[in-house]
């Protein structure tokens, strides 16, 4: 009874927007796909609703051939980043249209849209036109008329992308909340995003996309702390992991003329050259640290990005308050060396500081 | 500088305003002359420099028999074939620009833009050009000097506007909005009725305004294609010029000829001012 895809590819051109992916999803869960701008997640989505047929590969729902029923009589809803409403209906019929095309009983319709008018916190704009509504309203407008559709399948493809930051705060926490409260345990919601922050909030089953491809599949935890390769790692963080090429011998990591004591977890490496991760949020300000240089500070809500340079080194730090630096001033930094990522030469992750693939 | 700004624009706006209306004021003033108040000394203002009279009107209704000039049945004539085949050719032009718009065609090295190309191509031609054709055309097939003849000509050379225009429009209404309708349980069809085209009213205003106004204001392919059996606006008003020229008669059917242009620009106007032609889409 589940969705299933199996090495669904399409390739409209040159480019892979789908390349051999495959999934299995459950009813009542949550799925979140993770990946940059043209990763191919609108596609992903669009294949699944029926609005883009797939060079090859199988969709299957329910047990029956997916590829076989037309987008209208899928019973899936979508919402796109745009803000798509029916701008020649006010908000009330924006969210009737779809019931009213299944022809539901009038009763049905009434207490449905009721419903997720409530859910999405729109109840008494029901007579308003679209053009008078904010972004966000719009946003819930839309949010609104995919809930009341009940359907079994339900598609985010970014939807917060186009509001502005406290909107989207406000709006992912709201989503959390219909998620875990309004949807049917016969729903399955996919909701792709390019920020993973939205995806370790949503706690999902996480699917990370990249040219069409899928990198990697698993919780969102999972991904956190295991990132199969650097692709994943620099696409499921913000700012992304950075990544530091060097030697391990047998106590210490050195790069760019920085020697760090070895971390416990590396102990079971061999002694060669690796690729070091390390967050951004793990490395901290020191007097006593290694010397870097600031290319530029930018100030973002109450944190401060330090973009900084080592001879061929480049890194990105996350300091937890605002300070105010000159570039190509000189600071010292140190790394908090339990959380160092290993990967090999090929990019595959070989020491994690969470505990897989330890030695 | 702000107020010599002011003073520079309503001192155009008032020139410009002149330079339009005033024709139109003359005409109205001549319509009601005869041939001495035209002829005798520069007249304008009717009861204080001339009598009026409705000479110039009342020969527009008179019969042919009776001394006049019948611009009755050709008046109808024209706004039969002018919304016949305007609306024809935003019915078929709509569809055309729909699927132009949405739907990707490829025949040999054809392509979309080709065939929109092609639509349009028929009007860069000189319509002298065209004459020709359409004269064997319609005498082959027997609807030379017809109205029936006539609105077929005109659907070729208004569909094209009609298709421009809303190729144009539906390019700018969101693809999504389509695919939201078509996950909302529209098969193709009624998306297109149902959703996009309750949104593109504006469009169809415009795209029908203009095919109005081109096959209302056409003489070349009525003086052409038509002889004795039917007559259209135009050509009768030229008609009316004889060896002495009845400016209060010509002024007359100048002013009926264009009232309808001026009772569309009106409805136009009042929708347009509306603010639902850009607003309506982002």
């Amino acid at each position: 009874m589940n969705l299933i895809g199996e090495n669904i590819t399409y390739k409209p051109g040159d480019q892979f927007h789908l390349n051999d992916v495959s999934f299995n999803f459950k009813k009542g869960n949550l799925y979140t796909i993770l990946g940059r701008t043209l990763s191919g997640k609108t596609t992903f989505l669009k294949t699944i609703a029926g609005l883009l047929n797939p060079d090859s590969g199988n969709l299957s729902f329910e047990e029956k051939d997916f590829s076989k029923i037309p987008v209208w009589e899928r019973n899936v809803a979508m919402v796109y980043q745009q803000f798509i409403n029916y701008p020649h209906l006010n908000v009330y019929e924006n969210i009737i249209f779809p019931l009213r095309q299944r022809k539901l009983s009038q009763d049905k319709i009434k207490t449905d849209v009721e419903e997720a008018l409530k859910t999405v916190g729109l109840n008494g704009f029901e007579r308003r036109k679209i053009q008078e509504l904010s972004g966000g309203q719009q946003q819930r407008v839309a949010l609104a008329r995919s809930l009341a559709k009940k359907a079994k399948i339900l598609l985010l493809d970014e939807p917060l992308v186009n509001l502005d930051y406290k909107l989207r705060e406000q709006l992912r926490e709201e989503f959390k909340r219909i998620f875990s409260e309004g949807m049917s345990q016969e729903t399955i919601l996919i909701y792709s995003t390019t920020d993973p922050q939205e995806v370790m909030e949503l706690n999902g089953e996480v699917i990370v996309l990249d040219e069409g491809k899928v990198l990697q599949k698993g919780p969102a935890k999972e991904i956190f702390e295991n990132p199969l390769n650097l692709k994943v790692a620099e696409i499921s963080n913000d700012p992304p992991m950075n990544i530091l090429k060097g030697l391990k011998n047998s106590d210490n990591l050195n790069f760019e003329n920085i020697s760090i004591k070895s971390p416990k977890h590396f102990k079971n490496l061999e002694n060669q050259n690796y690729n070091f991760g390390i967050r951004a949020s793990e490395i901290k300000l020191d007097e006593n640290g290694e010397e870097f240089e600031i290319e530029l500070a930018e100030i973002s809500g109450s944190e401060t990005l330090l973009h900084l340079k080592k001879g061929n080194s480049k890194l990105i730090a996350l300091i937890e308050e605002v300070m105010n630096f000159k570039i190509h001033q000189k600071v010292k930094i140190i790394f908090n060396s339990n959380k160092f990522y290993a990967f090999n030469q090929s990019g595959e992750l070989v020491s994690s500081p969470y505990g897989a693939n330890n030695g | 500088m702000e107020k010599l700004y002011t003073f520079l624009k309503y001192t155009f706006i008032t020139l410009w305003t002149v330079f339009i209306v005033a024709p139109f004021l003359w005409a109205v003033s001549t319509s009601f002359k005869d041939f001495q108040s035209v002829n005798s000394k520069v007249t304008y203002i009717p009861w204080l420099d001339f009598e009026p009279t409705l000479e110039g009107w009342r020969v527009l209704v008179k019969s042919p028999a009776r001394g006049g000039v019948d611009i009755v049945e050709p008046y109808f004539n024209s706004i039969f074939v002018t919304c016949t085949a305007s609306l024809v050719s935003i019915v078929l032009g709509t569809l055309a620009a729909y699927a132009l718009s949405r739907f990707t065609f490829k025949a040999g090295f054809v392509r979309n833009n080709d065939i929109t190309f092609f639509f349009i191509s028929q009007r860069i031609m000189p319509p002298i050009v065209l004459s020709i054709p359409f004269f064997i055309f319609l005498s082959t097939i027997g609807l030379l000097d017809s109205l029936l003849g006539l609105v077929v000509v005109y659907i070729v050379l208004l569909m094209p506007i009609a298709v421009w225009i809303m190729v144009d429009f539906f390019n700018r209404v969101p693809k999504e909005l389509d695919e939201t309708a078509l996950i909302d349980g529209c098969n193709p069809y009624q998306a297109f009725y149902k959703v996009v085209l309750p949104n593109s009213i504006p469009g169809l205003i415009v795209a029908g305004m203009f095919c109005i106004i081109f096959g209302w204001i056409d003489f070349f392919f009525a003086f052409i294609l038509t002889f004795t059996e039917v007559q259209l606006l135009p050509v009768k008003v030229v008609a009316l010029n004889s060896s002495i020229t009845p400016w209060w008669s010509l002024s007359a059917s100048a002013l009926i000829s264009v009232a309808p242009l001026i009772i569309v620009a009106f409805v136009v106007e009042r929708y347009l001012s509306k603010g639902n032609l850009s607003g309506a889409l982002k």
